[in-house]
């Protein structure tokens, strides 16, 4: 498949979206504006302990309170078996995930759920839930990863060995995984360093912050299937994770994904689905559940703190030789965090001889982490980054300069083993060089410019997509991909590229699970990817299709009719795509074309920021002076839509390096479950986010996109925290640098 | 038990009148009670303006307001932002500079950006982002917001 | 005849071999391959008959989509790596 590199009618434009008008208007219907007769509200009764087993619960009270209709805890879920499940996007053990959803014997973290109410409204039910009578037996808690990886650190699950590679330690431990990459000989490379530097770094648990609380709604018909509304990522991973902790069939479950309020990989996993469905199904009313935002917070899916200990070693010349990585991240309260890609990334922007990593995924009690945006990498960027400018330091090397070196292009092999096809990081890098901002001069105290890069596998998995012309000429479209950043206009547009149509003649609709093949996650950077791939076939199959109804109707051979930019010709006859759907219309069969992907590649993201800040050393606050975001798109499809992701996994990053994180009590319970104190960049904190969009095809897709969604929150941290040793020379191994830590730390040293 | 009140009000215009409970927000009454589900709930604390709507003409996150607290006052929500079939100029600004990705901060947003062209038609960047600074959005990294906001400004 | 790459992991059954180069038609074959060459090897990269869920093949640039029916025939270089999952 070779990518178009000519001037397209569509692609590269910047229409606006289908669903725009709805959206602006307040008329667009998310989780929470489903409303249905009878539609009940509920409330989840959650764990006040980090740590503790479940001695008795009593639900009597609240099932006689006036205006309740059920009550439901974990003694109301089936048996699920010990059997990890791959529901595209990893493996998933779903007794965890059952367990997960609502807690059996046991409570792993502040916020476990526990029990829930349906009831007339959400007042009530809060007010029973309050009165349901939970007994724990409170156990010692640990929510620090090193910590939770000594020997006598209290242990969540008894029967919890350390898998190596499919070998199990015979000692329980929280410890769940251990993974261990090699390439080439780091001894050999160490020794031939000229200059070595190592150091070791902690990150805080971080929390996706989408604006949109988790929302389920589950109503089961007369005939005994259940539907579901709710806000997820992908509603077929929805409807599987479902029927398997309920222990029915994937037939009787149909969800309707809702337009989302942002995901970002938080919701991806079942939280409330599975809970509504079964209030539902005990009082035989249509149920709803919104998680509050402190539940959100201590609920749902942060994503992994961390402690890493990376080692690189370099010769005079500034060529890297070895690589060396220790990585223990948190799980969470159940095994299968992000540690896997954190290894796999933590050297990937580089071509390094030598190198070896070890990466521990490590259970606490903490809520069970998920992927925030690119799992994993942004951790160890954070890491690498800083390393790679204290080595440009000490050899007086300029930084992009260094990058620039030891950058990974096309045959350059990663520590886990596969060598990069055609990849984009040099033409970013490049791109750096050659910008305004690079080349800006920068004045004054207490500034610096860093950068920091930044990359990304991107996925393909699977999408489906049915299109059916309408007897107008315009083409309906149906996908499986939940909107979540304006991506059903970007597939649209792709098939009417490809059949030469408008891209308003083109009608998308993301349907439920009934309505169309199986689609994978919105996430991963996959779905203008693998998504338009599929629109891009049932273009072509449509085509096809019209070609020979026009052979037929204009009495000629098939091979004797022409497309060329939508407009079908043969035998001195020709139509544009709607005449000609207009006049197939009146006989023969409809036209109806489909298709279904399952592309085996990565799309292999690089992102490369640069960032311009000041410190003001009385407050220890940072102010972004000037920010620009450097990433390779492949194609823009709709440039404005790329750029938004860019734009958006800058300032999420921005927030993620200089403010956000969970504070724990003594207690092991988060202290700062709210917006007002977990705190997220608001417009005032940060400037306009300038972006560059490198287009270094992708050889993979007919219009050669790469996934861009993701690479986007790899490099803030790492560039603003480059930055600190040039505005104040200190380096902060800690995230967040926050003004209290930054403060400090310029107090200690002045 | 608490009482029921009977709450008279204007909305987007038109004159409404509801029931409820003194604990019921203004939020959970327009969108469960009076079907307005254009205001959207994201925290329900006040730290995040996905909720806003206008109080005589001043934007308040409508989950701190009561429903017993609005006798008497004229309310604007998204939904009245512009008359049916139209669109407001923030809208459309919104629309054509792609200032939305999930959307649904976008209400809230718009809301606050209506009221604040309204009193201060040439806020200049910093303003604009100290007057929206009570809307979070977690999508765009505010951006394009800003510059849809200024592209009202230009086009007036 | 793809060169099958040994996950680092493992090399302690291979008395530290690292690479197998072998002709082979799919992920299977190479899994039992490497058995008779290295026994053990096999209950380390399998759960039953499936490829065991925390890993997928990489087939030079391609990541594998059919567990161990996944074709390896043409290719240059088979890794094993864990499955990733994005946000």
């Amino acid at each position: 498949m070779s990518s178009g590199n000519g001037s397209y009618r569509v692609i590269g434009t910047r229409p606006r979206r289908h669903d725009g008008a709805e959206k602006v208007t307040g008329s667009a219907i998310y989780g929470n504006d489903v409303q249905l007769p009878g539609l009940l509200s509920g409330f989840i009764l959650r764990s006040p302990h980090a740590h503790a087993r479940i001695t008795s619960i009593d639900t009597s009270e609240a099932e006689a309170m006036e205006g309740v209709f059920a009550v439901i805890s974990g003694k109301d879920f089936p048996e699920v078996a010990d059997k990890i499940a791959d529901l595209g996007e990893g493996a998933v053990n779903l007794s965890y995930l059952s367990d997960n959803v609502m807690a059996k014997t046991k409570v792993l973290y502040k916020g476990h759920a526990v029990a829930a109410v349906a009831a007339a409204n959400v007042h009530i039910a809060e007010e029973a839930a309050a009165k349901i009578k939970v007994e724990y037996e409170v156990l010692p808690s640990v929510t620090w990863v090193m910590d939770a990886m000594q020997d006598d650190a209290p242990l969540l699950h008894e029967n919890l060995c350390t898998d190596h590679m499919g070998e199990k330690d015979e000692k329980p431990s929280n410890t769940a995984v251990h993974m261990h990459f090699e390439k080439g000989n780091v001894e050999e490379g160490f020794a031939a360093a000229d200059v070595i530097v190592e150091r070791e770094f902690k990150t805080a648990t971080v929390h996706q912050g989408y604006i949109e609380p988790h929302v389920s709604v589950a109503d089961w018909t007369t005939s005994g299937r259940l539907k579901i509304w709710t806000a997820t990522q992908g509603a077929f991973t929805a409807r599987q994770q479902t029927a398997e902790v309920l222990q029915i069939p994937i037939s009787k479950v149909v969800v309707t994904p809702c337009e989302i309020g942002g995901g970002f990989g938080g919701k991806i996993a079942v939280y409330v689905e599975p809970v509504v469905a079964l209030l539902s199904k005990k009082c035989g009313r249509p149920v709803k559940i919104t998680m509050t935002r402190a539940d959100v917070f201590e609920g749902s899916g942060p994503t992994p703190g961390s402690f890493m200990r990376v080692k690189v070693g370099a010769t005079s010349d500034g060529k890297l030789v070895a690589g060396e990585a220790w990585l223990a991240y948190d799980a969470g309260a159940y095994p299968g965090g992000m540690i896997g890609p954190g290894c796999m990334c933590v050297f990937s922007c580089y071509d390094i001889e030598h190198a070896l990593v070890d990466g521990y995924d490590v259970c606490l009690n903490k809520p069970h982490t998920s992927a925030y945006r690119a799992p994993g990498a942004t951790q160890v960027a954070f890491a690498m980054e800083q390393v790679l400018d204290e080595i440009a330091e000490q050899l007086g090397i300029c930084k992009l300069e260094i990058r620039q070196f030891n950058a990974a292009k096309e045959g350059v092999r990663r520590v886990d083993g596969p060598v990069y096809p055609r990849i984009g990081l040099v033409e970013c890098l490049d791109a750096v060089a050659q910008s305004d901002h690079w080349n800006s001069p920068l004045e004054g105290e207490n500034r610096g410019r860093g950068i920091g890069v930044g990359f990304w596998f991107g996925c393909g998995l699977k999408s489906s997509v049915n299109a059916s012309v309408n007897h107008d000429g315009t083409v309906n479209l149906t996908e499986g991909s939940p909107d979540i950043g304006g991506t059903r206009t970007s597939i649209a547009m792709q098939l009417a590229e490809v059949l030469g149509i408008d891209t308003f003649d083109v009608i998308p609709q993301v349907v439920d699970t009934d309505s169309v093949g199986y689609t994978d996650v919105t996430g991963g950077s996959r779905v203008t990817f693998a998504t338009g791939l599929a629109a891009y076939e049932a273009g072509l199959d449509l085509q096809k299709q019209m070609v020979i109804r026009a052979a037929d109707l204009w009495e000629c051979p098939v091979d004797e009719i022409t497309v060329e930019e939508g407009e079908f010709k043969g035998a001195g006859n020709s139509a544009s795509f709607k005449e000609l759907a207009q006049q197939l219309f009146k006989d023969g069969e409809p036209l109806v074309a489909r298709a279904s992907v399952a592309p085996d590649c990565a799309t292999n993201g690089f992102a490369v920021h640069i960032v311009d800040l000041e410190v003001d050393p009385e407050t220890g606050k940072v102010t972004i002076l000037r920010y620009t975001a450097v990433q390779d798109a492949g194609k823009a499809i709709h440039p404005s839509y790329v750029e938004g992701q860019m734009q958006g996994g800058a300032v999420q990053g921005i927030g993620w390096a200089l403010n956000e994180e969970y504070y724990f009590n003594d207690d092991d319970t988060m202290d700062n479950a709210s917006f007002l104190d977990y705190r997220m960049p608001t417009m005032l904190d940060v400037p306009m986010i300038d972006t560059i969009i490198v287009e270094a095809a992708n050889p993979d897709h007919p219009y050669g996109v790469r996934g861009v969604g993701e690479p986007p929150i790899i490099p803030p941290p790492a560039a603003i925290a480059n930055v600190m040793s040039e505005a104040i020379s200190k380096r902060f191994y800690d995230l967040p640098m926050s003004p209290p830590k930054v403060w400090k730390a310029l107090s200690e040293t002045s | 038990m608490a009482k029921t009140v009977l709450v008279t009000t204007t909305i987007n215009g038109e004159s409404t009148e509801f029931l409820c409970k003194p604990r019921e927000s203004l939020l959970e009454i327009l969108r469960n009670k009076l079907g307005m589900t254009g205001s959207k709930e994201g925290c329900n604390n006040g730290n995040c303006g996905a909720c806003t709507v206008l109080i005589d003409g001043l934007p308040v996150d409508s989950c701190l307001v009561l429903g017993v607290e609005v006798e008497g006052v004229e309310i604007t929500t998204i939904e009245g932002i512009a008359d049916i079939g139209q669109l407001d100029p923030v809208q459309d600004c919104f629309l054509e500079g792609a200032a939305l990705q999930c959307g649904i901060c976008t209400p809230g947003f718009i809301v606050a950006a209506r009221a604040l062209l309204d009193k201060k038609p040439d806020a200049d960047e910093q303003t604009i982002r100290f007057d929206l600074s009570g809307n979070l959005c977690r999508c765009t990294g505010y951006d394009k917001i800003v510059r849809a906001i200024q592209a009202v400004q230009e086009s007036n | 005849m793809p060169i099958v790459f040994i996950p680092a992991q493992l090399k302690s059954l291979t008395g530290g071999v690292s690479q197998v180069e072998m002709e082979v038609d799919n992920v299977g074959q190479v899994i039992e391959q490497l058995e008779a060459q290295f026994p053990g090897i096999r209950d380390r990269l399998c759960d039953g008959d499936q490829l065991a869920p925390t890993l997928q093949v990489s087939v030079d640039s391609s990541m594998g989509t059919r567990g161990l029916r996944t074709r390896v025939a043409e290719a240059q270089e088979v890794h094993f790596l864990p499955v990733i999952g994005g946000g």
